[in-house]
C-alpha cells in the first residue's frame, strides 16, 4: 500500500510518487490534492492502482491522479494516463466498462421561483419520460442497421432522427461522435445488449438532476454558456449501458491472450492491454469508439425526452421553457490527442477513467463561442450537494494532459453506506432540504448518499488551487431522479 | 448436501462490490460465486415456469473460468431475464460443463456492469479454494 511518506510535495496542490517507490514504475504519479483530501485518498488502494498504471508499456509523462480519485478495478477512478503512438498500449480496464460514461448539462431561462410549485410534477414527468433502472429497455428498439448508424454517427444519428439540434452536437465533446468506429469488431452479444437500451438511464450512480444556478463566479463565461442566476438546469449522467459493458468485457477477456502474445508483464490482470498498432489494439479502439458513439447518442435521446418533460410540465409558468445545451463531456474514454510531454509535442492515447477532458482556451476542437474561455468541465456533486461548472485552463494543458476531476468521488464503501444509512430516511432528509427524490430502490439510494462521497467543494478547491480549472458557476439540486 | 466448507461474503470496496468466495473445489467455488453475485444484485427468481440451461466453456486458467462463468450469468440475466438457483457443475481442469435450473427474474434492484479480473487469484489450502471477485457497479 502506498503511504503518505512515499509522497513528495511538489506544490501546495501537487504531490508526486517518484519512480523509486517501486521497481516496475516507468513514470512518476502526479496527484492533485490538498493535504486533507490526500489523507482521504490514501485510505484505499487508489494510489496503489495508480502506481500499477505506471507499468503500462509506452506510458509517458506522469500518471495523473485527480482529487476525487478512489479505488476502482485495475486503474483508479480519477486517473489519467497517456501512452505514446504508435507502439504504446491501449488498456480497456484503464477506460472502464461504462465506455463514455459522461455528463450533459442543459440550461433554461425558467426561474426557480416561477417553477417552485411544479418541481414535484417535473421530477415525476422526467422519471416517467426517461426510462431508468436495472437492465431496463427503452422506448426505442433499434434494429442492426440502426445500431450500426448509432455506432458510426453517435449524437449525429440522434439529431438526424429528430432528437436534437445542430447546436447540441456542436456543444458535445468531439461534436458528439468519434471517427473510426468499427462495427465489425463488435460481438453478437454487444449488439444484442445495445439494441433495446438506447435512450435509457440505467441504474447505480446514474441520474438526472434538476438544479438551480446558485452562484456565478465568472459572469463572462456564464453568459457565453447561457446561465442566469436563479434559473433551472437539467443534468444527465449516464453512459453506453450494456452495450459498452459488453464491449469492455469482450476485450478484457481477449486481451488476456494479447498480453501473453506481446509479452507484457503487468501487476494486475485488469490492466490487460495491447499495442495501439497491433490488430488487437486497433480492434478494441474501433469497438470502444462505437460504444462511445452509442453513449453520445444515448445522452442526446435522453436530453430530448427531458426537454419534452420540462416543456410539458412548465408550460404556462414561463414564456420560454427551452433547455439549451451547455456541454456534454465524457469521463471514461481513450482518445488520441496531441500534448507537449517533457518538452516534446507528441501524439498519445490519453486514457481517462473517472476524469474529464479539460482543454484550455484556444483549442480548435471547441465550438467557436467556447474557444476564448476554455472547455466547460461539468462536475456533478454527490446527490443533494452542489454541482459545479468549471472551464479548462492553459495550466490543465501543461500539467494535467488537458484533464480535470469528474465528480465528488466515493469515500465510503457501498456496503458501509447500506449499513449506516437508511434510504427512506435519507429521502425524507433530502426532501426536507428542498430536494425532491425519485429513486428505483431505497437501498440503492442509500448507497449513493452524500455521506458516501467526498466533499465536492473541496475537490473543486483542489483543481482550482492547482490551476487546472477555473470556476464558472455553482448549481444547487432541487430534484434528483436516480436509476 | 454438506455446505459447511463453502460460502461467500461481501467485503468492503470503496466504489464497487467485492465478494470473497470459498469451497472445496472449483465447482463449489463457481456455485458460491454465482449465488453471491445474485445476492449482490438482489435477484428474486420466480418459482413458476422453471427454466434449464446448459453451459459449456473452456478457459485458459481457473481465474478466467470464474470470470467467464459469471459473465455468462450476467448476460442471461440481462438478455433473457433468467437467474438460477440450482447448479450442477462439473469442472475438469479449466473446462466447465454446467446444468443450470432457475426461472425468470421477478425483481432485481442492483446493477452489476461487469465481472473484473482485478486482484483475482484462486488460492489453495488444505480446506479447498478461496478467491475474491470485484464487480464493476
Amino acid at each position: 500500500m502506498v503511504q503518505l511518506r512515499d509522497l513528495v510535495r511538489r506544490g501546495p496542490w501537487e504531490w508526486e510518487i517518484p519512480t523509486t517507490v517501486r521497481s516496475d514504475m516507468r513514470v512518476p504519479v502526479r496527484i492533485f490534492a490538498g493535504r486533507e483530501l490526500l489523507e482521504a485518498i490514501t485510505g484505499d488502494a487508489a494510489l496503489e492502482q495508480a502506481v500499477n498504471a505506471t507499468a503500462l508499456p509506452g506510458v509517458v509523462g506522469e500518471v495523473l491522479v485527480m482529487p476525487d480519485v478512489h479505488q476502482g478495478y485495475g486503474f483508479p477512478i480519477g486517473g489519467v494516463a497517456a501512452t505514446e503512438l504508435p507502439s504504446g498500449v491501449i488498456s480497456p480496464g484503464a477506460i472502464g466498462y461504462d465506455i463514455n460514461c459522461g455528463v450533459r448539462l442543459l440550461a433554461s431561462k425558467v426561474e426557480h421561483d416561477a417553477a417552485r410549485g411544479a418541481i414535484d410534477d417535473l421530477a415525476s414527468t422526467l422519471d416517467a419520460a426517461c426510462p431508468s433502472g436495472v437492465g431496463r429497455g427503452g422506448r426505442l428498439k433499434l434494429n442492426d442497421s440502426d445500431l450500426e448508424h448509432v455506432c458510426r454517427e453517435g449524437g449525429e444519428w440522434a439529431r438526424s432522427k429528430g432528437f436534437g439540434t445542430v447546436s447540441d452536437t456542436a456543444r458535445t465533446e468531439e461534436g458528439g461522435f468519434l471517427d473510426g468506429a468499427d462495427f465489425s469488431s463488435l460481438s453478437h452479444r454487444a449488439r444484442e445488449r445495445g439494441r433495446p437500451q438506447m435512450g435509457t438511464l440505467g441504474a447505480g450512480n446514474h441520474f438526472i438532476e434538476v438544479e438551480v444556478v446558485d452562484e456565478i463566479f465568472d459572469h463572462d463565461a456564464a453568459w457565453v454558456m447561457g446561465f442566469d442566476e436563479g434559473c433551472l438546469t437539467v443534468m444527465i449522467h449516464c453512459g453506453s449501458r450494456g452495450f459498452g459493458h459488453q464491449v469492455c468485457t469482450d476485450f478484457v477477456k481477449s486481451f488476456q491472450g494479447a498480453v501473453k502474445k506481446y509479452r507484457i508483464p503487468l501487476p494486475d490482470r485488469e490492466l490487460v492491454c495491447a499495442p495501439l498498432d497491433s490488430p488487437e489494439g486497433e480492434a478494441y479502439e474501433g469497438a470502444m469508439r462505437a460504444a462511445a458513439n452509442y453513449a453520445f447518442a444515448n445522452r442526446q435521446v435522453l436530453a430530448h425526452f427531458a426537454r419534452e418533460a420540462f416543456a410539458e410540465t412548465l408550460r404556462g409558468r414561463a414564456s420560454n421553457t427551452h433547455l439549451h445545451q451547455v456541454y456534454d463531456i465524457a469521463h471514461n474514454m481513450g482518445k488520441i490527442e496531441e500534448h507537449v510531454i517533457a518538452g516534446k509535442r507528441q501524439r498519445v492515447c490519453v486514457h481517462r477513467k473517472g476524469a474529464t477532458r479539460a482543454f484550455g482556451p484556444g483549442f480548435n476542437g471547441l465550438p467557436p463561442e467556447y474557444r476564448p474561455i476554455g472547455q466547460p468541465v461539468l462536475v456533478p456533486g454527490s446527490m443533494g450537494t452542489a454541482s459545479w461548472v468549471l472551464v479548462g485552463t492553459e495550466k490543465s494543458q501543461e500539467r494535467a494532459l488537458g484533464s480535470c476531476c469528474h465528480g465528488a468521488g466515493r469515500t465510503m464503501s457501498r456496503r458501509q453506506a447500506k449499513r449506516s444509512i437508511n434510504g427512506s430516511e435519507l429521502r425524507r432528509e433530502l426532501e426536507a432540504r428542498g430536494v425532491t427524490v425519485r429513486a428505483g430502490s431505497m437501498p440503492g439510494l442509500a448507497e449513493e448518499a452524500p455521506a458516501a462521497y467526498k466533499d465536492v467543494d473541496a475537490v473543486v478547491a483542489a483543481v482550482v488551487g492547482a490551476g487546472i480549472a477555473r470556476k464558472v458557476a455553482q448549481l444547487r439540486p432541487v430534484a434528483v431522479i436516480k436509476g | 448436501m454438506d455446505r459447511s466448507n463453502q460460502g461467500h461474503r461481501e467485503v468492503e470496496h470503496t466504489a464497487d462490490w467485492e465478494l470473497e468466495v470459498w469451497g472445496p473445489n472449483m465447482a463449489t467455488l463457481l456455485e458460491e460465486a454465482a449465488r453471491g453475485m445474485y445476492e449482490l444484485m438482489a435477484v428474486e427468481v420466480s418459482d413458476e415456469l422453471r427454466r434449464h440451461r446448459g453451459v459449456e466453456m473452456r478457459a485458459d486458467d481457473r481465474e478466467q473460468l470464474v470470470v467467464s462463468f459469471l459473465d455468462e450469468l450476467l448476460f442471461l440475466a440481462e438478455a433473457e431475464d433468467l437467474a438460477f438457483d440450482c447448479f450442477l457443475l462439473k469442472v475438469e481442469d479449466t473446462q466447465l460443463v454446467a446444468h443450470l435450473e432457475g426461472g425468470f427474474i421477478v425483481a432485481r434492484s442492483k446493477e452489476i456492469k461487469a465481472v473484473t479480473f482485478h486482484g483475482l487469484e484462486i488460492g489453495s489450502s488444505g480446506e479447498g479454494l478461496r478467491t475474491r471477485v470485484v464487480f464493476d457497479v
